[in-house]
């Protein structure tokens, strides 16, 4: 594990903890934000920022280590990114259904869902 | 051409991922490339529409936009959620001139990406978005974004 230059490990070691910080704020976001659809900001902060800087300092990382390209951590950022709308949709819209049902006034006057509900 | 490669983007793509994920050897190319036919063929049994790209050259700048704004938006949000009183929030609507499933895909990634906003309903009746912003204030801007940086050139590359 020593064999990586001190150049190297300075860039990956500043985007680990740039990533672990964007993690951590995200972890602290969904405890302080009072708001459930406030809180649906908080883990993009994990999905994007964080996987971005952790995503990156393993590229670096392990392609210096092995003196040739290592690009599989590409996937797992693509992977990340192609599958985060499903979940924050998913809970967005069962969050304003909710609502809904509650006869609680979160939504738009307008509201995409709430306007006509008898034609769904 | 369309019989034997129903979905020449997808096969290409899932060959580069095959091989990033073995070796990049020739007996792989091979092997990856067969796999890679067949995921296509059966693709082409569920979704017979091939995806067109019209214009490859607004691809680099839509993707640099796409990072530029991610980052300003992750450090955006974390500033708010670190600070004492974290901004109003609200609802915002956003009319989206298309009916493209794949610009509608595209721009799911990019709002779920921004931790600034969600993605809360799409109306395909008069083709509004409806998004949840944790800073009200950024409305008009996010509005402009969409609409121009990456509406304008999702269609340009979709046609």
């Amino acid at each position: 594990m020593t064999d990586l230059p001190i150049w190297a490990a300075i860039v990956v070691g500043l985007l680990l903890i740039a990533g672990g910080t964007f993690a951590l704020i995200g972890a602290i976001g969904l405890l302080r934000l009072d708001d459930f659809y406030r809180r649906l900001h908080a883990p993009s902060l994990s999905a994007s920022g964080a996987t971005t800087c952790i995503v990156l300092a393993s590229i670096i990382g392990f392609s210096v280590m092995n003196g040739r390209p290592v690009l599989r951590e590409i996937l797992v950022g693509f992977f990340i990114m192609c599958t985060a709308p499903v979940t924050l949709m998913l809970l967005g819209r069962v969050a304003l259904y909710r609502d809904r049902a509650a006869d609680r006034p979160v939504v738009a006057e307008s509201d995409p869902l709430g306007a006509s509900p008898d034609q769904e | 051409m369309k019989r034997i490669i129903p979905h020449p983007i997808l096969t290409l793509v899932l060959l580069v991922m095959w091989l990033i994920l073995t070796q990049f050897t020739l007996g792989q190319a091979i092997l990856g490339t067969a796999v890679a036919l067949v995921a296509a063929r059966a693709l082409a049994a569920l979704e017979p529409q091939t995806i067109r790209i019209r214009r490859w050259s607004p691809i680099p700048g839509l993707f640099y936009t796409f990072v530029v704004d991610i980052l300003w938006s992750n450090v955006k949000v974390g500033r708010a959620i670190m600070s004492r009183t974290t901004p109003p929030s609200g609802l915002i609507e956003v009319e989206l001139d298309t009916r493209d499933r794949n610009i509608l895909a595209i721009i799911s990634v990019v709002i779920a990406a921004a931790p600034g906003t969600a993605w809360l309903g799409w109306n395909p009746g008069n083709q509004t978005l409806l998004l949840h912003l944790l800073d009200i204030e950024e409305g008009e801007i996010w509005e402009e974004t969409l609409k121009k940086s990456y509406l304008g050139r999702l269609k340009e590359i979709f046609g």
